[in-house]
């Protein structure tokens, strides 16, 4: 993009127009599917970086009502959440350009390069013509409104019409577009959609009317929100060759060692000096006057020195586990939940972090296990079996476990990342990372553990009330005829027995089972078998 | 003839009964009221303790016992139903009542205490003879009825509504079931001088007709095939009480054979009872050697009638000489024969010829 060429450069709008299917926008179904999802994902964002809890409300209307109309055919789409707002001078920028606000820093967060509302806009625009409307309140004082479109050539926001009007004293965006869909055939995952987001985010209300005017709320289950994640710095390890020239490209530093400081995640003095030894660089150079040689040579370098330190995890947002506990309680009703975070780690340069809930019975789950994956707390519904939690867990030897092979059990899978190493643009499903796998492995052989753990204490526990009926049932008759056959008017003083059984039946059973009561029974049987004629009585 | 002793060998059954059954529930008591499990035990009735005594020539128990703990939740339903058993023969004894085996499993339910079948309750009834050293006769329980006597004796009822009642066994041709009533009765008179149990009703009748009793002064007890323990409780009785030699008629094959085995030496069922053996009873026929000697028509052994010969063979029980050449006879000819097998002779010949020559054996042992 630096250079001069005279090639017909295209814009990053023209090259999501041309490549749609990439980023998830397939087919009707589907690109309705991913409008709602990445619009949603933008209120989430915005709400919990501001560290509001989330009011989203989402509604699909038919553009015409006639149910005769045949499918795929345009839908209104309308995304409310009571978020921080867009200042307004930024809003056209931040909905009609695409890679527009995500600069060089790293930040863990649903989107990515405040890519997919503007591509749903986008694809909206190519299938219906139609602008976008875009509502937000910044402060809460005025309310903006902007009619826009975009000029996909330039990847720049055409604004057809802007107003303005008092607001309510409540901040948020709401933006409405029109797109083609096919509501019948995106129902499911839509409903998938918000019933796993409404598990992941426990904290958020979330309402979504249906094409049918059909409402469907998920209320909230805590107050507790996770702590919104830092911005970081780029971390060497995770640097190519071009990155790297962005981020010359709009440095002020005047010396090496500065810009290594500056620009890069946990990289100090001392670290910066080493590593530039390393590569062969001045410290002293102006960043300014790198060439393409020296470029490759320090990228190639990043990747190869050794002292670098690990990335700070600070950064990272997992959901934690009161919060995931509360969302599987309330989605999945279940009889038991346990949650495993691991610590922190990382795969090329990128912290990582892995949540694993494994929840078991009750209402909701049926036999056999479900898996529910997240990234960065989006839900993924698509290609499941490609995804590296699947993977994983259809390695895992459930017997180990104790755990039988159709029990209702949900698996929830969480990786939150600066970056999520997924395998498409589609964004659904993650690659087998060894770091990556391995983290996963690990924390879902502890949930299966625990769940092991607690279905042999449940099994324990029946197995004591089972022997608690039994005696609270016998000890009273035994009571009872014994005292009539010694003629006596009182009943003998039984009731701490009832609770002592158990330990005593345990301690005594094995030397009763020498003496063999039951056995003799048995072998009674096949005596009287034995000895006994056709003609005995 | 002889009117002898039997100053009530029911009454005294009846209140030793009553004095276990009271001293069981007394030792259940006071282990729970002081806070403890009780526990029962009693002789183990596994087969490797069901031991043959040659000097009472039949089974008895072997030493090992089992113990049975309320504290074990696998004994504790069995502990119960034991108890709620003794409760309800207690019951029984008391108000001078009888059941039968199947009355015992169904009026387990009335009481909150089931059994699944009424094989196990009377598995638990055989249980609590054990316990008890008592036949279940002794608490009032008894099994279906099918035997039936008949001869000259006078008995005495014992049960309520009857005390005193005295019955002629002679005065009904068809023969007196031998119930409850009968087995507690007291015996008063007799003239008889011996008892025959003849295993089938056919024979039995056909003996009334043809005045067995009074040519032979003879008791005439059908069996109907093995007899149950109060039959062989009442010959026992017989045996011991008016001292009449007991002679046994069956058929001749194997079955037949062990029925005046068990009559003789007892089942090992019934290891654990004393009362129910008369080791002096003479299997007077019909022998393997009998269908040689009186050509009698026959058919041939099957393969589970060759089987069993050779499982008496095996047991202990068949330990006289005599036996065991009538059962290597059985063996040798293959063949059986029913006691009916005589009528080809006319229907009187049992009883004018073969008998007396097998109540001439009978004198001699």
């Amino acid at each position: 993009m630096s250079s001069k060429a005279s090639f017909a450069e295209i814009s990053p709008s023209e090259f999501f127009y041309r490549n749609r299917d990439l980023a998830g926008f397939t087919n009707p179904a589907r690109a309705l599917y991913m409008a709602v999802r990445e619009l949603v994902e933008n209120s989430f964002d915005a709400c919990e970086m501001a560290g509001t809890l989330p009011e989203v409300y989402v509604r699909i209307t038919a553009e015409n009502p006639s149910p005769e109309f045949p499918e795929p055919k345009p839908y209104r789409l309308t995304v409310t959440d009571n978020g921080p707002g867009v200042s307004y001078q930024h809003v056209p920028s931040a909905f009609g350009k695409v890679f527009y606000g995500s600069k060089y820093v790293l930040r863990q967060s649903r989107g990515m390069f405040g890519l997919g509302g503007t591509m749903a806009i986008l694809y909206g625009q190519i299938t219906t013509n139609k602008p976008v409307m875009v509502t937000t309140s910044p402060e809460g004082k005025k309310k903006y409104s902007f009619q826009m479109m975009i000029d996909i050539g330039e990847n720049r926001p055409i604004v057809l019409k802007r107003s303005s009007s008092e607001a309510d004293g409540t901040t948020g965006t709401r933006v409405d577009l029109a797109l083609e869909g096919d509501y019948t055939r995106a129902a499911q995952k839509i409903g998938d959609y918000f019933k796993q987001t409404a598990l992941v985010a426990s904290y958020a209300n979330i309402t979504f009317v249906d094409p049918l005017g059909q409402a469907t709320f998920y209320e909230r289950a805590t107050s507790s929100m996770p702590t919104p994640p830092e911005e970081t710095l780029p971390h060497p390890y995770g640097i190519d060759v071009e990155a790297f020239k962005r981020i010359v490209k709009v440095a002020e530093e005047h010396d090496m060692r500065s810009f290594m400081v500056a620009h890069f995640h946990r990289v100090g003095e001392k670290i910066a000096t080493r590593f530039l030894e390393f590569a062969g660089i001045s410290p002293r150079l102006p960043p300014k006057r790198l060439n393409n040689t020296q470029i490759v040579a320090i990228v190639d370098a990043l990747q190869r020195f050794p002292d670098f330190l690990q990335p700070d995890a600070a950064v990272l947002s997992p959901v934690g586990e009161p919060i995931l506990l509360a969302g599987v309680n309330k989605e999945l009703q279940p009889e038991f939940c346990t949650v495993v975070s691991r610590p922190p780690s990382s795969y090329s340069g990128f912290p990582f972090l892995i949540e694993v809930a494994v929840a078991y019975g009750g209402k909701v789950l049926q036999p056999g296990m479900k898996l529910f994956r997240f990234a960065n707390r989006i839900p993924l519904l698509y290609d499941e079996s490609s995804d590296v939690s699947f993977k994983v867990l259809s390695e895992v030897d459930w017997r180990r476990y104790h755990v039988p092979t159709e029990a209702p059990v949900g698996i929830i899978t969480h990786i939150c990342s600066t970056r999520i190493p997924y395998k498409t643009v589609g964004k659904e499903y993650i690659a087998d990372r060894p770091e990556i796998e391995r983290e996963i492995r690990n924390a879902a052989r502890e949930a299966l553990r625990r769940l092991g753990l607690y279905l042999s204490k449940m099994e324990t526990r029946q197995a004591v009330q089972r022997k608690m009926n039994i005696y609270g049932k016998y000890l009273p008759l035994i009571a009872k005829f014994s005292a009539g056959l010694a003629n006596q008017k009182r009943m003998p003083r039984y009731h701490k027995l009832i609770g002592e059984g158990e330990k005593a039946g345990e301690a005594e059973a094995p030397a009763e089972e020498v003496q063999g009561t039951e056995k003799a029974m048995e072998i009674e049987q096949e005596k009287i078998d034995e000895f006994s004629g056709s003609k005995e009585e | 003839m002889s009117k002898k002793k039997s100053t009530s060998s029911a009454e005294a059954r009846k209140s030793s009964a009553q004095t276990l059954l009271k001293e069981l529930g007394q030792g259940i008591y006071s282990e729970l009221d002081s806070g403890r499990f009780p526990s029962l035990t009693m002789g183990s009735r596994s087969v490797r303790n069901i031991v043959y005594d040659r000097k009472l020539q039949q089974f008895v128990l072997g030493p090992a016992t089992v113990k049975r703990s309320s504290s074990n939740i696998k004994h504790i339903r069995p502990f119960a139903q034991l108890v709620w058993l003794a409760y309800f023969a207690q019951k029984l004894v008391q108000e001078r009542k009888t059941s039968t085996l199947r009355d015992v499993f169904y009026s387990a339910q009335a009481f909150n205490v089931e059994f699944v079948d009424q094989a196990e309750s009377d598995e638990l009834i055989t249980d609590l003879e054990v316990l008890l050293h008592t036949a279940r006769e002794g608490l009032n329980i008894f099994p279906e009825e099918r035997s039936s006597i008949f001869g000259n004796l006078t008995i005495e009822y014992t049960v309520p509504g009857y005390e005193g009642k005295k019955l002629d066994l002679s005065s009904h041709p068809d023969g007196v079931m031998i119930g409850p009533a009968l087995t507690t009765a007291e015996f008063r008179d007799t003239s008889a001088e011996m008892v025959l149990a003849i295993e089938k009703g056919g024979l039995f009748t056909r003996f009334v007709e043809e005045q067995v009793h009074k040519r032979f002064k003879a008791i005439l007890v059908n069996t109907a095939g093995q007899p149950p323990r109060s039959t062989r409780f009442l010959l026992k009785r017989l045996n011991q009480e008016l001292g009449l030699p007991i002679g046994i008629l069956c058929d001749a094959d194997p079955w037949g054979a062990h029925i005046a085995m068990v009559i003789k030496s007892g089942s090992a069922n019934a290891a654990h009872l004393r009362e129910l053996t008369t080791p002096s009873a003479v299997w007077l026929g019909v022998w393997a050697t009998d269908i040689v000697k009186y050509k009698l028509p026959s058919d041939k052994l099957t393969e589970v009638d060759v089987k069993r010969l050779y499982e008496l063979k095996a047991d202990p029980r068949y330990t006289d000489k005599m036996w065991h050449e009538e059962l290597d006879t059985f063996l040798r000819i293959k063949k059986k024969s029913e006691q009916e097998a005589f009528a080809r002779y006319g229907l009187s010949y049992i009883v004018d010829t073969y008998l007396p020559a097998k109540l001439e054996l009978m004198k001699s042992a």
